[in-house]
């Protein structure tokens, strides 16, 4: 039995999401754009998924528009809004401690003209509001910050920035992939114009996602064509997934605080226990002000490429840093923006949990785990080394 | 449960074979592809540039994994080959010698650092598709062994292996021809079984080793220099002494009546000196960062080997001497071998058995 602790990377499906794809798979597969009464049914049934998705976060359903993950969301905000800005405003606020579908769409807007101001996080992984208050000016488009970092978990403080940004004449966007279904998010709390949200990380199939877009936002879409999705994102959309989207968006919102409660009490467990079997375990992120699922450690000893390999052999399934296109992994971003040197990034790991965890597969994780590092630990060792030749120089 | 190895592979058909033949025979095959160098940018639109690590080759290699139903992975080895491999390889070139690579990554990589992956892996051993062969006589010491396909044998490459590592070594291919490694892929559904072998240096692009070297170092290590010949007399300028290999023919920048090699290359003066094919010829040579596969030979005095100078170049009669500070002296049996050149390997073999190496530090004067 393998014990799955990677939810931040996807969740599994959910039953609520098998079960609405299996309703509605084989009945019928009409385009909503349609006139006739099957178009039109599949028109409901996307509908529903709307408004059960825009539950979910405090919106409106027609302030929701369907898109293919949280990828799309945020380049569709991003480049959005930049296509959007006219004269001066060519600054865009974002973070050291993106996800990737951020930071390229900046790097490249940078590339095309625009200011982007990379706010550094503290070593705890939180953004300093001042900071970001001091980087809002009138000629800032556009704020981005994460809701909740997806490699160590931290949550920001974000709502006294929106009312910042709001001051300044500029557009608030959070990517909220990774906060989603861990903790409340509420985009009327927030403030924000624009959210991201993504279907996997949340138990719906990969291939859907979502964008909220406030009444203040007028992005441009990035995607031609037809007239779907309130203009913002041509093409037909994803029916099955968005209405497993939905689904699980109502499991979510019904279940949440319940589902809190369980990660965290669970993730407390796992952390002990390996704090005891482990001597030198560093968590990175905070230990409160995190959303309750993440636990970024460091290892001390190994190689956290070693530990992911021999933790995957043994059926623990984790993550570290990001995947490269060749399949080796590269030191997250994050951490090393947190201040941790490479050599700590390089051993670190991330641990993720969800709503299919349970009591069992923490204890078996933290058994086999402990195990594990013991014996990368001292295979890795220079002390361990059977032989070293002596290089001259 | 059955012994744990892991595979280095490189997508080629070599070591898929050799993982796909470990499976076979009931091992618990664990795949790895080394990522050795940035040969590829994950972010796109970065310089993509063929080597070894492509993305391609570490897709060869999975596909084989998958089908032999083996798990795979890939390990970020490029701080350990770049300090290991790469800088020795640039140092060499500008000192004037011409480096071995290969044995430099068998030696401080794949049976060293791997080798540590591996154990933190629990492995029991680390096999590689080299085509050579080990054996354990009854006194339990270890033997590596030439191929059982003369044409293909790669022990010269393993030349510095010692009796630790060839005790978790597995070399599966050793008894095998390069054909029936074909036909055992093409029998096995491997997608790879008629890849074309790779012949070029596997980090530098293109082949361009000159431009490898001078992308690598500062301005100031470039040694240029003058080309001269025996008499000291200049035939031309020269833009770096990295550019030239001992034995070298073409590329001289000299027009002479007669076909010219370099003889020498001097790094401090910056020259090289060239002479006619006969001007070449040494009776032997220093070998320097010398080991022995079995540390007991060191206790006999000289005895008769043969000597293998070159990957390409047949092993010659020579007497084998072992000098203090991990040096030899290797002389040869008839007088002539032509183009000793510093900085290769040069191994001992006695019949089949590869009994050492070391690498060139000098030739000696016929």
């Amino acid at each position: 039995m393998t014990v799955y602790l990677d939810y931040n990377a996807g969740a599994p499906l959910r039953p609520e999401a098998r079960q609405a794809i299996a309703d509605f798979a084989g009945i019928e597969q009409a385009n909503p754009a349609s006139v006739h009464r099957a178009g039109q049914r599949a028109r409901r049934s996307l509908e529903r998924a709307r408004e059960q998705v825009a539950r979910l976060i405090g919106a409106g359903p027609r302030q929701v528009v369907f898109t293919s993950g949280g990828t799309e969301s945020n380049n569709l905000a991003i480049f959005g809004v930049a296509n959007a800005t006219v004269g001066a405003r060519r600054k865009i606020i974002g973070s050291a401690i993106e996800h990737s579908s951020i930071l390229a769409p900046l790097a490249r807007l940078q590339a095309h003209g625009f200011e982007i101001v990379r706010i550094p996080p503290d070593r705890e992984g939180l953004i300093q509001s001042d900071s970001v208050m001091r980087a809002l000016d009138e000629s800032t488009a556009l704020l981005t910050l994460g809701l909740a970092n997806s490699e160590v978990g931290t949550i920001q403080e974000l709502a006294p920035l929106a009312a910042s940004a709001r001051k300044a004449g500029a557009l608030f966007h959070v990517d909220a992939a990774q906060g989603i279904g861990r903790m409340p998010v509420s985009v009327g709390a927030l403030g924000c114009d624009l959210l991201t949200l993504s279907g996997h990380k949340l138990g719906a199939p990969a291939g859907v996602g979502a964008l909220y877009v406030g009444d203040r936002a007028r992005p441009v879409s990035t995607m031609m064509g037809g007239p779907q999705e309130g203009g913002l994102r041509a093409g037909a959309p994803n029916l099955l997934g968005a209405i497993a989207f939905g689904a699980v968006a109502a499991a979510v919102e019904a279940r949440l605080d319940a589902e809190i409660a369980h990660m965290a009490a669970l993730s407390d467990r796992l952390l002990r226990l390996l704090t005891q079997s482990i001597p030198g375990l560093i968590l990175n992120g905070p230990l409160e002000g995190r959303i309750p699922n993440t636990l970024n450690l460091t290892f001390p000893d190994v190689l956290g490429e070693s530990m992911l390999i021999a933790l995957d052999l043994e059926g623990v399934e984790v993550s570290m840093g990001s995947a490269c296109a060749a399949g080796s992994v590269e030191p997250s971003h994050v951490l090393l923006a947190m201040g941790r040197s490479g050599a700590e990034a390089r051993s670190s790991l991330r641990l993720s949990l969800g709503w299919a965890t349970t009591a069992a597969e923490v204890e078996q994780a933290a058994e086999i785990i402990a195990r594990i590092w013991a014996i990368v630990a001292a295979a890795e060792s220079p002390a361990g080394e059977p032989h070293a030749h002596q290089v001259s120089r | 449960m059955s012994a744990r190895v892991v595979v280095a592979m490189s997508g080629g058909v070599d070591s898929s074979v050799a993982a796909a033949i470990l499976r076979e025979q009931g091992y618990d095959v664990v795949g790895i592809a080394m990522r050795l160098v940035s040969g590829e940018s994950s972010g796109g639109g970065g310089e993509r540039r063929q080597t070894c690590c492509s993305y391609e080759d570490f897709e060869d290699a999975r596909r084989v994994a998958e089908r032999m139903d083996f798990p795979f992975y890939v390990a970020d080895l490029r701080a350990e080959f770049s300090a290991g491999v790469i800088d020795n390889f640039v140092d060499e070139y500008v000192a004037g010698r011409t480096p071995n690579p290969c044995v430099m990554c068998n030696r401080e990589i794949k049976f060293a650092r791997l080798w540590r992956r591996a154990r933190a892996l629990g492995a029991d051993f680390v096999a590689t598709g080299h085509y050579a062969r080990v054996e354990r006589d009854a006194a339990g010491r270890f033997h590596l062994l030439r191929a059982a396909d003369a044409a293909k044998d790669q022990s010269y490459f393993l030349f510095a292996m010692t009796q630790a590592e060839l005790a978790r070594t597995l070399f599966p291919l050793g008894e095998m021809t390069k054909g029936e490694v074909r036909e055992c892929a093409r029998a096995l559904g491997l997608a790879n079984a008629d890849k074309p072998e790779s012949q070029e240096i596997c980090f530098v692009p293109e082949g361009d080793y000159a431009r490898f070297v001078a992308d690598r170092v500062h301005p100031d290590r470039i040694r240029a220099g003058q080309v001269v010949n025996g008499d000291g007399r200049v035939l031309a300028e020269h833009n770096g002494i990295h550019r030239f290999t001992v034995g070298q023919r073409r590329g001289l920048g000299v027009a002479a009546g007669e076909p010219l090699y370099v003889r020498e290359i001097d790094a401090d003066l910056g020259r090289v000196v060239v002479g006619r094919r006969d001007e070449l010829a040494s009776r032997g040579l220093i070998a320097r960062q010398v080991s022995l596969v079995d540390d007991r030979l060191a206790e006999r005095g000289e005895r008769e080997i043969e000597v293998k100078i070159r990957y390409r170049h047949p092993a010659v009669p020579a007497t084998l001497k072992l000098l203090t500070g991990e040096r030899a002296e290797v002389r040869f049996a008839t007088d002539g071998y032509p183009a000793v050149t510093p900085g290769q390997a040069c191994v001992f073999y006695e019949r089949d058995e590869v009994l050492g190496g070391g690498f060139i530090e000098q030739a000696l004067e016929a």
